[in-house]
């Protein structure tokens, strides 16, 4: 265990959580606490001390990327947001070139934020817009509406934000191809480079669970939502957007880096309340509570669960991330990744059972094998995902 | 007076009869802790039902018996056998052999509810086997309780005197003591000839991996000890009997069992079908001239296919029958083969129940995941070259070219009723293919409808029918009455194109249509969309008699990667595929578990 951990790779990727929101959204399970009465002071303490600790654990050379979500870290005044930016780079050596996202709400975004932001090296936001219908946003449980939208792109475009990226859902109660329709040629004509298209999942512990429980969430038809993701596919294609991960479209070079990691199956850093990390094919989940999280990173790492992953779950996370990616997966990455097994014989059945059923497709590349999705393959991803996991 | 003939008169059989939730068990259990046959510490709520299953269902299965002492108000010591029942129909013949070992029963009756259905089935049961029935008003505690209402029921619906019935909680332990000294004061000692040859009922049996086959038995006359040869007048099989005991409710070894005495007989019988519920149990050097009366040998009625979801499963199926088997004489098996589902068993069942308990127990005490296809009456089927063939896989029906006739099984059916629902049973019967046969009044409320029925029709779904039509007080029993020329055709089902052996059924001509559209209904709801179009065809013969279409699966994929959350993920997907393992592919189709019952569990209309 110690040989492995003196070789092994640091990650080079880091994720941070803000768990607080200015109240929960209908659909979300994350770890996110409404912000009112939270000690968020003492929050931002502890995930420094998280910080040094990690990095005394597991020392990182270098990082490529930063990834700060919630919960909204939004919700962080100016000061509190330039102290907690401060100390990321303090305790962590960031590349120069380094992708460096946060998420963003467009209700919690003022110019003073936003400069607080630029400023403590923030390159890159990820706006939470999920619609431009305003009954729609209401009825999902957002705080914003269209108006704030275009307010806070403007802001930040204004502040030198250039690397932008709005999220926008389908599949919403009520929602309609035509609304769809319109949100997505609305977001197209802010030019951003980046935007994300979710299918709503109703997740246990929400709103919209209880709701769906009761009969009283009228989503749309599995036709319809069909109907919604070609749609949106065909637009964004033809608006010159590469489809490079099942909900993600970018003009070239402006993929998601961070979120790449995570679809490589490479390790990153995870920290802050509720934070998943993965490093020396170990996972760790930390505590949700954010006082529980605070008490515990005063004396240690702030684990609620650790656990190992053996080399064939390994594998089939490789797999079922990977496929995420429309790029797919190369032989060579899964032999670089897992040193003495082979992809086409680890899951040769799999791989041609996919292939007959015309999901996935194998393409010859530089003199590397690639499996990848096919057109259909995407829409039914999960049926192929799922062809890889043993329980 | 012989000390043989005094402990007789001592000797106290009784059962007790009671509606489901009416506290039976709690009852029985009372009864044990008061007699001192359990100590508190020793008690394990409901000590007579000991399957899950059993107390699952508030049901019991398996009957048994156990031998109390209690010291009456009168100073003197009796012996009390107290014989449980099972209560349902697919078991009114245990019922029956159980209520014949007793002199009395009580009749337990819920204070809040009053009589139900099934009490009365079973309160007809014991008052044809002449016992003494002693109405228990229990419940009492309950604010909603009317026993006087109840009381007056009992007077008027079963025609028994009432005005003496003990009000009880057994719950809380109320009016114990009264009806213990009712069963000694009010039901008669066993009669029967000490110095007579040995007669002993069967009324059970069950299988113990050390001492072989147990079998219990109530001394009719006679006595039975260790070291006798002992004959099994149905089968003519003869033991020497090891011992011979009560249960106390622990097996307690006792020199001999007398005139009225309820016990268990081990006499190193390796198979249970030895000892048939019924039989009369006698010496061989001394034999009694008649046996017993009212053995039936009882045949499954019902047949079905158990296939393991997994077929690795197989052998373990094949041991769990044989488990199974060593403890329940009515279950029958035999390996049988389906193209759609491989390798499994054709089984025979009593009914319907004992189908769903056995099936349950192979899914839970074995844990092997099954799919039953669905049940099928035995058809006799006479070809056209005389041969006469007994169907009761309909993937063994012959093709309508071979056929000279076919006929079907029939019960004669009595329904009990409250004559507000008469009208109901008899638009349910005759959309059931029944036949009238007669209508009695029992009193000013209660009605008896007797129809002659097609045993396949009863299979279908005719309980869930008649229970819903009647708010569930209709009480139900049927014997077989026979067989009668039917036209029948087999229909099959075909998914994708491609015949599914298992889910072919042989119904009634003029039924055919109609089925067959609420079959492929029914199966379209169920098989969940697949990644392509799979049409769903009834047919007869090459005529395709209904169509619908499961419509291909159009878009399953996860949106987000909540922050490297792939431990998400991957539970997700695992739930995905835990759904499809209880499924059977069927050619290229994931069917799961529940269609191959849906010919069964359908609204017709």
């Amino acid at each position: 265990m110690t040989m492995q951990l003196a070789t092994a790779r640091a990650p080079r990727s880091l994720y941070i959580h803000i768990p607080f929101c200015t109240n929960k959204c209908h659909y979300c399970d994350f770890t996110s606490y409404v912000l009112r009465g939270q000690p968020v002071d003492q929050y931002l303490d502890a995930l420094e001390q998280e910080m040094i600790t990690t990095v005394e654990t597991l020392r990182p050379e270098v990082i490529d990327t930063v990834f700060v979500g919630g919960g909204t870290p939004t919700v962080l005044t100016p000061p509190q947001m330039e102290r907690f930016l401060k100390a990321v780079s303090t305790h962590f050596p960031l590349a120069d070139n380094v992708e460096f996202s946060m998420e963003a709400n467009p209700g919690t975004t003022d110019i003073d934020k936003l400069g607080a932001m630029r400023a403590g090296g923030v390159n890159r936001i990820s706006f939470g817009v999920q619609s431009f219908d305003n009954s729609l946003l209401e009825r999902i449980g957002r705080i914003h509406n269209v108006d704030d939208v275009y307010r806070s792109l403007e802001n930040a475009r204004q502040v030198g934000f250039d690397n932008l990226s709005i999220d926008l859902m389908f599949g919403l109660p009520g929602q309609t191809l035509e609304h769809l329709s319109d949100s997505v040629d609305r977001a197209m004509a802010l030019k951003l480079p980046h935007y994300s298209l979710y299918s709503l999942k109703v997740e246990e512990n929400t709103l919209f669970h209880k709701l769906y429980e009761r009969n009283e969430l009228p989503l749309p038809p599995e036709e319809e939502e069909y109907e919604m993701f070609l749609l949106l596919m065909k637009k964004l294609q033809e608006g010159g957007y590469r489809h490079y991960e099942i909900s993600n479209f970018a003009k070239p070079g402006f993929e998601s880096r961070h979120n790449s990691t995570y679809w490589r199956n490479e390790p990153y850093y995870g920290l802050g309340a509720g934070a998943h990390g993965y490093s020396n094919r170990t996972r760790h989940i930390n505590l949700k509570g954010v006082q529980p999280y605070i008490d515990a990173a005063a004396v240690k790492l702030p684990r609620l669960e650790t656990f190992e992953v053996s080399e064939r779950e390994a594998m089939e996370d490789f797999m079922m991330v990977g496929l995420r990616l429309l790029e797919g997966v190369p032989v060579s990455r899964f032999q670089e990744q897992f040193p003495g097994q082979r992809m086409e014989l680890v899951f040769g059945e799999t791989l041609e059972k996919q292939l007959a059923n015309g999901l996935m497709e194998r393409i010859e590349e530089n003199g590397d094998t690639i499996y990848r999705l096919t057109d259909r393959g995407i829409l039914l991803g999960n049926e192929v995902f799922g062809a890889f996991i043993t329980t | 007076m012989s000390d043989v003939l005094k402990r007789q008169k001592k000797i106290r059989n009784f059962s007790i009869i009671a509606h489901i939730d009416h506290g039976k068990s709690t009852l029985a259990d009372r009864i044990l802790e008061s007699t001192g046959a359990l100590t508190n510490r020793e008690m394990q709520a409901q000590v007579l039902d000991n399957m899950d299953l059993e107390r699952e269902r508030g049901i019991t299965i398996k009957l048994k018996a156990v031998c109390l002492s209690y010291r009456a108000d009168d100073g003197e010591e009796y012996y009390l056998n107290l014989i449980d029942t099972p209560g349902h129909v697919d078991f009114t013949y245990e019922v029956s052999r159980s209520m014949a070992a007793c002199e009395g029963a009580l009749l337990v009756v819920d204070a809040a509810q009053g009589i139900e259905a099934q009490t009365l089935a079973n309160v007809y049961l014991a008052l044809d086997n002449n016992l003494e029935v002693l109405p228990v008003i229990n419940k009492i505690d309950l604010p909603s309780a009317e026993p006087d209402r109840v009381k007056q029921e009992i007077e008027d619906v079963i025609g028994l005197d009432a005005s003496e019935a003990v009000h009880a909680s057994a719950k809380a332990g109320i009016g114990i003591k009264e009806i213990l000294e009712q069963i000694v004061h009010k039901v008669p000692a066993p009669n029967g000839d000490p110095d007579g040859p040995l007669k002993a009922l069967i009324f059970d049996s069950h299988y113990d991996a050390y001492k072989g086959v147990i079998v219990n038995v109530r001394v009719v006359d006679g006595s039975i000890k260790a070291g006798k040869k002992i004959r099994f007048m149905a089968t003519g099989a003869e033991f020497e009997v090891i011992e011979v005991g009560v249960f106390k409710p622990r097996m307690t070894i006792v020199d001999e069992l007398a005139v009225g005495d309820v016990g268990f007989v081990v006499a190193g019988i390796k198979n249970v079908k030895d000892t048939r519920v019924g039989d009369t149990i006698t010496e061989a050097k001394r034999p009694a001239p008649e046996p017993l009366p009212g053995y039936r040998r009882i045949n499954p009625m019902v047949y079905c296919g158990l296939y393991p979801i997994e077929t690795q499963d197989y052998n373990d199926l094949r041991e769990a029958l044989e488990k199974l088997e060593l403890n329940d004489a009515s279950l029958r098996y035999e390996a049988e083969s389906s193209t759609a589902l491989g390798f499994g068993f054709r089984c025979g069942f009593l009914g319907l129940l004992h189908m769903e308990i056995i099936q349950e127990r192979i899914e839970r005490e074995f844990n092997i995941p099954l799919i039953t296809t669905a049940p099928s009456v035995i058809y006799k089927v006479t070809l056209t070259n005389g041969e006469q063939l007994n169907i009761d896989n309909p993937s063994n029906y012959p093709e309508s070219g071979k056929l000279d006739f076919v006929e079907e099984p029939y019960v004669k059916a009595d329904i009990i009723v409250p004559n507000d629902y008469v009208g109901a049973i008899m638009e349910l019967c005759q959309g059931k293919r029944g036949e009238f046969v007669n209508m009695e009044y029992l009193d000013s409320n209660r009605v008896t409808l007797t129809y002659e029925l097609p045993l396949s029709e009863i299979v279908y779904d005719f309980f869930d029918q008649l229970k819903s039509s009647t708010k569930g007080y209709a009480s139900f029993d049927y014997e077989l009455s026979g067989y009668r020329k039917s036209n029948l055709v087999k229909m099959d089902i075909m998914l994708n194109g491609e015949q599914v052996d298992a889910l072919s059924v042989i119904v009634h001509r003029d039924r055919a249509y109609n089925r067959g559209r609420v079959i492929c209904e029914k199966l379209k709801e169920l098989i969940p969309r697949q990644m392509f179009e799979v049409p769903v065809q009834a047919s007869i013969g090459t005529k395709v008699i209904a169509r619908e279409t499961v419509k291909a699966m159009r878009k399953n994929v996860l949106a987000k990667c909540y922050g490297g959350d792939i431990s998400r993920k991957r539970k997700l997907l695992e739930k995905q595929k835990e759904g499809k393992k209880r499924m059977k592919q069927v050619g290229n189709v994931e069917v799961p578990q529940e269609a191959f019952m849906a010919v069964l569990k359908i609204d017709e209309d």
